[in-house]
């Protein structure tokens, strides 16, 4: 295939933008490429299309506000699932407020104040080495930990500090390539100005490195709610029915409830199971909707 | 001890980056209330000059510095507040940094930095240091508007602002005319000469006819090396010491 410039000139002059062998040669390239980025593209989206899909499709009819707003009945195989709704936000929250001030203050003294020297190397080796720990580990360090070392009980704030534990290396990676993409001229100017690395950090560094920040917590909220592995042996129960009152009881949670319903109790409907795990979904959803309503907001307010 | 009117004493100053020397041997006085012009090919040691003269060093670990660099009577490498340091001495650098916030915030950081409060003040601080840069008509009707979507000359005059709202009593400027037109740039050049009154200047530019309209005294670096320093006109007129000066003046290299 050729092709031409399509206009309408004499052929002399034409002949200057025909094709030649090469030019031919890389727009066929240049085609295949973007239709097969685009195919993976497109590779990607299934998935997350058939999981909604199928979950809304079977799920939906479940769910109702008294499905969302009562307690699990007859042996958790009906009734709904009002007690694992809050002990998911209560595990979310509490693990939240224990890992996004220290990933954040880790990761600001990485980027900001740490020297290049074997020690940050080994810090940095740490973190990555502490993403990839699988979260069963996490779970049984968690019950070493918290529950017998530190007193804490299977509670909140066991199964929550665990959790943090776990997305810590999330919230520290994320705000620190986003510190870094806060340009370097920016700090020298205010240096230049006498201002100290702190009123740096707060004046020109921290505001526009925010959106990037939240899209670590977006990513440790996700992990949170969802994970089983870490919340099981921790502060988690199987069938709790009683709403949580403080940090120091156990909770039931989403994850935990929809593991518990889909292998551990027989007669569950296939519609309590796949409402579970819509709700579960959309409560994902929902918050990192927030999160990222946020972001957008603050991204359209500062530009450079 | 220094002469009262040395505003700046330079002696045996040697930079280097990671073992590579950036400047070796360099030693000047600058005057107070001169401007004194350095002049020289890319990559002759200037920016770096003045980078140690405000102590960027600190924050660029294969930076090294040695030598004494003597300013109001104090080495500034014993000044343990760096920082009261730095507001004495303004600096722009050449690629114009307007930081993402407002126009009058980019102007007002300065002077909040040491303290002052009062809007009265900052609004009166705001305008004059605009002036001054010969910003302020284009930019007086949108103080809130973002200092970093300004143009790329608007930038460079807000980084000028900036400098003079700390009332330094250096300042320290690298290149401040490289996106401004000849117009505005001939205007503020006006206004350094009037700024001598007040401040002493470090004027380090590649327009060597820059030099001769501004500076009263010249510095020639090459290659990391103090070649020569003498009276603007001296220069000009071919009265130098050095051939080498001599033929990057007339253009015949750099």
């Amino acid at each position: 295939m050729t092709y031409s410039d399509g206009g309408g000139g004499t052929p002399g002059q034409s002949l200057m933008f025909a094709a030649t062998k090469l030019n031919t040669r890389n727009h066929r390239l240049q085609w295949l490429f973007r239709a097969l980025f685009g195919l993976m593209t497109l590779i990607l989206i299934v998935p997350v299309g058939i999981i909604l899909g199928v979950l809304v499709v079977r799920g939906g009819p479940a769910i109702s506000l008294e499905f969302l707003f009562s307690f699990p009945t007859d042996a958790m195989t009906a009734g709904g699932i009002f007690p694992a709704l809050v002990g998911t936000m209560w595990l979310v929250a509490v693990s939240l407020i224990a890992s996004v001030p220290v990933g954040v203050a880790a990761a600001i003294y990485l980027s900001e104040y740490a020297v290049d020297n074997w020690l940050t190397r080994v810090i940095n080796l740490a973190i990555i080495n502490l993403a990839g720990v699988p979260s069963i580990v996490h779970a049984l360090f968690g019950v070493g930990a918290f529950v017998i070392f530190a007193g804490f009980g299977t509670s909140i704030l066991a199964a929550s500090l665990t959790l943090a534990v776990m997305t810590l290396p999330v919230v520290i990676v994320a705000t620190r390539e986003s510190l870094q993409a806060v340009p370097m001229a920016f700090r020298e100017a205010c240096w230049n100005m006498g201002a100290t690395r702190w009123q740096t950090i707060r004046i020109v560094v921290l505001p526009n490195a925010i959106s990037g920040i939240l899209t670590g917590v977006i990513l440790a909220v996700s992990r949170t709610a969802g994970e089983t592995a870490p919340i099981m042996f921790t502060g988690v129960a199987f069938f709790f029915p009683f709403l949580p009152h403080s940090v120091f009881d156990q909770t039931m949670a989403m994850a935990m409830h929809l593991f518990v319903i889909s292998t551990a109790v027989p007669g569950a409907s296939d519609e309590l199971k796949y409402g579970t795990a819509l709700t579960l979904i959309t409560l994902v959803l929902l918050m990192n909707a927030v999160s990222i309503g946020f972001r957008s907001y603050l991204r359209g307010k500062k530009k450079w | 001890m220094v002469a009262t009117d040395v505003k700046l004493a330079v002696r045996d100053l040697n930079i280097s980056y990671g073992g590579q020397r950036a400047l070796s041997g360099v030693s000047l006085d600058v005057h107070e209330h001169e401007i004194l012009g350095i002049i020289g090919p890319a990559g002759s040691g200037k920016t770096s000059f003045l980078r140690t003269l405000n102590r960027m060093e600190i924050h660029q670990k294969d930076m090294t510095v040695e030598g004494s660099i003597v300013f109001d009577g104090r080495d500034i490498s014993r000044v343990k507040n760096v920082y009261a340091l730095r507001r004495r001495i303004g600096v722009v650098f050449p690629l114009p940094v307007g930081l993402p916030m407002s126009i009058y915030d980019n102007v007002a950081l300065a002077p909040r930095l040491s303290g002052i409060k009062k809007k009265g003040a900052l609004d009166e601080i705001v305008e004059r240091c605009l002036t001054r840069a010969v910003l302020w008509d284009e930019v007086k009707e949108r103080l809130d508007g973002l200092g970093s979507l300004l143009s790329g000359g608007q930038q460079q005059r807000l980084t000028i602002a900036r400098a003079l709202s700390q009332e330094p009593k250096l300042l320290l400027l690298d290149e401040f005319s490289i996106a401004i037109d000849p117009v505005t740039t001939m205007r503020i050049e006006d206004v350094l000469k009037e700024l001598k009154q007040e401040l002493t200047i470090i004027l380090v530019t590649n327009l060597v006819q820059q030099a001769r309209r501004l500076a009263d005294r010249t510095a020639f670096f090459l290659d990391g090396e103090l070649i020569e320093v003498g009276e603007t006109e001296a220069f000009f007129t071919g009265e130098v010491k050095d051939q080498r000066t001599l033929d990057y003046l007339e253009g015949r290299f750099g």
